[in-house]
């Protein structure tokens, strides 16, 4: 068989040649129209909700999001139009870049609540985990074909792992649970849709709930505690809610759930108090959804809803469209991706997942999730262009 | 390497499972997330929208001003300030005993200036009985501090500046026993049904008509529902409003030139004193004072100091806690009278027949009591020989009263009935408390057969030699009763205990026909836009029948006794311009200085008013009481005759060399 890196290099001169031929690029308008909406939301979300936050600048959120977007969108643009096959050869570029940008924050970022997270660029507070999870996509990707070729598929399996571990780990000491739990998602996913047999994935099961049991209870009972206070304390209070009512975690959630709930079925509009008064902190980022609940109502949240439904059904989509392997991991990457961040955001805001630092994809305020989020739909959108331009890919598409 | 082929690339099928198993999972926990908000919003709404509507909503209460008290002129002797408070609601403070509401305490400490240790035993003390109760941390504080409290409000949950009511007075210790002071509501307290509707935290009477009048002059106070952020902010929604409503303002009978020339002129002899200025036709006060006296605005604090509660209420190391500046002595003393006791004894002798007006005694200088102890003799000493009852009362003689004492007892001889003295000092209102509306009256002792005969008897008992509840000194207990008892009373010495009230009472039935009046320093409730909202009249006590004569003959004796040149207070009243009717009492007390007493009664021969005055170890009645009793008058007919000012100075140059005969009269 012809490795997939010849066919893509072939497959990336005629496409290029086919752009210059018609000038204008083949994107998937659902996807397209899906992004756009929920840009269009979180600007409205934010405009409303947050107008009295900044004294005498009711727009700051709301023209920081608009620029974050404009920003984003182009890069969405720039990434659709390159052939995305192109990554596979800088899959080790990629992953070094990925691992010194995380590096580089412990040794030159900015603090922001005890955590470091994010670089101070001159216009922009640049969060490299967010950046990461793109490159850790296309690097892992590229590394799962390479070996699959090369090893056995427990030494691919083991390989894979390790290099998705890394970078979590390295994100998890930031401290960040949640982008680390992010790079863990987007490892298992890409092992998934490689065809990474069933035993494996049990015996990675097997493996993590030793490693759960050692974190959560050997490890601390012996005087080594690994996971920081707060963030036990997350697990522990949301695994018994009532157990300290004062603590700063239930009372999020609370405040998160009275929020939701208040909003019925068709939202409080101009009289919500919850998320407009203060009683629930990070309401324009991770606990926004809990803004559009009390606002807008079960409606509300149910269309916000259908747009992930309608992102995630582009991205499975496009997964099988793809006119590669490569285009398939990078797809699955990116629909894994999203589904694990709206999971476990509205999972949070609704209090049936334990409370971790989270954006939901372009609709929580924030430049570096919002710019990598559509640059993740720019990869999806190159994937959909290079199997409408290849005719293989059209005769995959049919099948 | 060994190599698998069905690595290298997915074959669709594989690859469509995956997708979807991904499609799947996908499914799944978009099902679950809309499962959860369908529950959360559609069917839980309701709880949560009441969860949401508490959370926003404070009620703030708004306090209500106290009601002004006012002199009986109208001018103001307690009025409110405002002032600005730091206060903590310690329900909305973060947990207790948790670090965060340390921070905030040390943050609390920084900015304010008081210690940490200060603010929280300041905090304890202030809820140790209620817990809901808001502290107050300080008053008066600065704008800067307000300021920045409210710019920084989300680092001090449960700390606010409120507008708050503090009582002043314009007049300085001005009646400060009479007014009382405000403090807040005790935990015992708020379970009497007068403190009805008050809070935890609300301010209420002590002591004086604060305390009597506390009902009306307890504003209601108010309660604003507004919406608030999460950092107890109000976001500017008013949700429902009731007003406070002011306190009744109470004008008080009292005058306040009278008040403040009693006052001044008790504080002139630097000793512990007090006197009582009173309608004698219905019993209100002009004025009433105790020295030493105290500045009730020190007591309108958020946290009184020991020092200054030590200085104004007693220590408690101090035995003689009656000697603290609270103590109303007009009202709650308990002294022998003296000779101002005499005028009583007249009324006994004369209602039961023992003597008539015209009785002559000769006074032989020593009144023996037959039982074989020393001789009595009269104050002064000396004898005056053949004597009648006014001229007895003019100068004020003691072994005619001895003599009258005497007789009065050897009708109830050997028996425990009370004698006619007894009956009539009772009835006169000696030994009872007059019903004023102060708080802390006292009853006094009037000494009786019964009374002391069962004193006598428990000590006696053997169950019960000397107990502990018995506060007598052993000579009082010791002995039953005898003729002597009898003999000490009739000039008001011995076991008797009155103060300046009772006597002002007692001696307004022999101005008014016999009426016992029941004084009292209210006079109307005013509501805040000035009407009347309650006349305070009460009715006399009772009436007691004195035949008109014998009053005469004792009013007559007693306008002698202060005018005529052989009377007792003649080198005070002697030239005074308004005819006055009134007896010199000099009470003895072992081991110390004789206390000075006076009671007048003017004009003669129609008086309107009796002022009362006694000077503890002030010596002679005319020494130090009856000069005092003078500046008082002077006050009064001041207001009453604007030319009085002037026949005042024009009599005390015409006599001025009588007036210097003072201490060289031998009589109390």
């Amino acid at each position: 068989m012809e490795s997939h890196a010849l066919r893509g290099s072939l497959a990336s001169s005629e496409r290029t040649r086919a752009i210059d031929r018609t000038g204008v690029l083949r994107l998937d308008p659902l996807l397209i129209c899906g992004a756009l909406a929920l840009i269009g939301a979180s600007l409205y979300t934010l405009g409303v909700t947050t107008s009295g936050d900044i004294a005498h600048d009711p727009y700051f959120y709301v023209i920081r999001q608009a620029i974050y977007a404009v920003v984003g969108m182009t890069l969405m643009l720039a990434v659709a139009r390159v052939d995305y096959s192109r990554f596979r050869e800088l899959r080790v570029g990629l992953y070094t870049v990925m691992i010194a940008s995380i590096l580089a924050v412990f040794a030159f970022g900015t603090a922001t609540r005890g955590s470091r997270r994010s670089l101070d660029l001159p216009f922009f507070s640049l969060q490299t985990s967010e950046l990461g999870k793109l490159l850790l996509i296309l690097a892992l990707a590229g590394f799962a074909i390479d070996q699959g070729r090369r090893m056995s598929e427990r030494r691919r399996t083991l390989r894979i792992m390790a290099m998705g571990l890394a970078p979590a780990v390295l994100v998890f000491a930031q401290p960040d649970l949640g982008t680390a739990a992010v790079y863990i998602a987007i490892t298992l996913a890409i092992l998934f849709v490689a065809g990474t047999p069933w035993t494996h994935f049990a015996a990675m099961g097997g493996t993590a709930l030793a490693a759960a049991v050692f974190i959560l209870v050997l490890a601390p009972a012996v005087g080594y505690p690994i996971l920081q206070g707060y963030q036990q304390d997350r697990l522990t209070s949301f695994l018994s809610p009532s157990s300290d009512p004062a603590n700063v975690t239930s009372y999020q959630t609370h405040q998160s759930l009275v929020a939701i709930g208040s909003g019925g079925k068709t939202g409080r509009g101009n009289d919500a108090t919850q998320t407009e008064n203060g009683f629930l902190p990070e309401r324009q980022t991770d606990f926004i959804f809990a803004a559009v609940g009390e606002r807008f109502g079960f409606v509300g949240a149910a269309f916000i809803l259908s747009l992930y439904a309608l992102l995630i059904w582009r991205a499975l989509r496009i997964m099988t469209l793809a006119k590669n392997f490569y285009g398939n991991l990078i797809a699955g990457g990116v629909a894994a991706m999203l589904m694990f961040h709206v999971f476990v955001n509205v999972g949070i805001t609704i209090g049936i997942m334990p409370v971790t630092g989270i954006p939901l994809p372009l609709m929580s305020f924030g430049g570096s999730s919002v710019v990598v989020t559509l640059m993740a739909i720019g990869l999806l959108q190159s994937v959909y262009m290079q199997a409408h331009l290849t005719p293989r890919s059209r005769a995959l598409a049919r099948t | 390497m060994y190599r698998d082929d069905r690595s290298r690339a997915p074959i669709p099928a594989q690859l469509s499972v995956r997708v979807a198993v991904l499609g799947g999972v996908a499914l799944v926990m978009f099902s679950v997330i809309f499962f959860r908000l369908w529950y959360l919003q559609v069917l839980s709404a309701g709880q949560y929208q009441a969860e949401a509507q508490n959370n926003q909503v404070r009620d703030i209460t708004v306090g209500a001003p106290r009601g002004r008290i006012l002199d009986r002129n109208g001018g103001t002797l307690v009025d409110n300030r405002t002032a600005l408070a730091l206060q903590v609601r310690t329900l909305e403070l973060p947990a207790a005993g948790g670090k965060r509401r340390a921070d905030e305490k040390h943050r609390l400490a920084q900015v304010t200036g008081m210690s940490y240790q200060k603010i929280t035993s300041e905090i304890h003390r202030q809820t140790k009985d209620l817990p809901a109760s808001p502290v107050t941390l300080r008053r008066d504080v600065s704008t800067d501090l307000v300021y920045y409290l409210r710019e920084n409000q989300d680092k001090f949950p449960g700390i606010s500046i409120d507008r708050v009511f503090v009582r002043s007075y314009p007049q300085g210790s001005e009646a400060a026993q009479v007014l009382g002071y405000v403090g807040q509501v005790s935990a015992a307290d708020l379970k009497l049904p007068r403190y009805q509707g008050v809070a935890p935290g609300d301010l209420v009477g002590r002591g004086g008509v604060e305390d009597t009048y506390d009902s009306f002059l307890r504003g209601i106070n108010g309660d604003t529902r507004v919406q608030v952020d999460a950092a107890g902010q109000p976001t500017g929604g008013t949700l429902a409003q009731r007003g406070p409503q002011a306190g009744n303002d109470l004008r008080l009978t009292i005058d306040s030139k009278l008040q403040q020339a009693g006052e001044s002129a008790l504080s002139s002899f630097g000793l512990p004193g007090a006197f009582v200025a009173m309608n004698v036709k219905n019993g209100q006060i002009l004025g009433l004072g105790s020295s030493p006296t105290y500045m009730p605005a020190a007591l309108a604090k958020p946290r009184i100091s020991t020092t200054t509660a030590h200085a104004i209420f007693g220590s408690p190391s101090d035995t003689s806690s009656t000697g603290a500046p609270f103590f109303d002595r007009a009202i709650a003393g308990g002294y022998p009278v003296g000779s101002t006791m005499k005028p009583i004894t007249t009324v006994a002798g004369l209602e039961s027949g023992t003597i008539t007006p015209s009785t002559v005694i000769n006074d032989t200088g020593a009144f023996d009591l037959g039982d074989g102890s020393q001789p009595l003799t009269n104050a002064g000493g000396g004898a005056a020989g053949p004597i009648d009852l006014p001229t007895a009362l003019t100068i004020s003689d003691d072994y005619y009263f001895y003599d009258v004492g005497y007789k009065l007892d050897q009708l109830t001889h050997n028996d425990t009935r009370n004698g006619p003295l007894e009956n009539w000092a009772q009835a006169l209102g000696l030994g009872s408390t007059t019903g004023i509306d102060l708080p802390g009256e006292a009853a006094g002792l009037l000494p009786t057969p019964a009374w002391r005969n069962n004193l006598y008897k428990q000590n006696t008992a053997p169950s019960s030699p000397g107990g502990s509840s018995v506060v007598y000194p052993k000579e009082v207990v010791d002995r039953p009763w005898t003729v002597g008892d009898s003999v000490n009373l009739g000039i008001g010495q011995g076991d008797l205990q009155a103060n300046p009230l009772q006597m002002a009472v007692a001696y307004t039935a022999l101005a008014n026909g016999g009426d016992v009046v029941k004084p009292h320093v209210g006079m109307q409730v005013l509501d805040p836009s000035g009407k009347v909202v309650q006349d305070i009249n009460p009715a006399p006590q009772r009436h007691v029948n004195i035949k008109a004569s014998y009053r005469q003959v004792i009013l007559d004796a007693l306008h002698n006794a202060a005018q005529r040149p052989d009377g007792t207070s003649y080198p005070v009243f002697g030239n005074y311009p308004v005819p006055v009717a009134g007896k010199t009492g000099t009470a003895q007390h072992t081991g110390q200085a004789d206390q000075s007493w006076y009671v007048v009664l003017a004009p003669y021969p129609n008086p309107k008013i009796v002022v009362a005055v006694t000077v503890e170890q002030g010596g002679f009645g005319v020494d130090r009481a009856a000069p005092a009793a003078r500046t008082i008058l002077n006050a009064y007919f001041s207001e009453k005759d604007p030319h009085f000012q002037r026949k005042l100075s024009t009599a005390s140059t015409t006599s001025a060399a009588t007036a210097s005969a003072s201490t060289t009269n031998p009589y109390g």
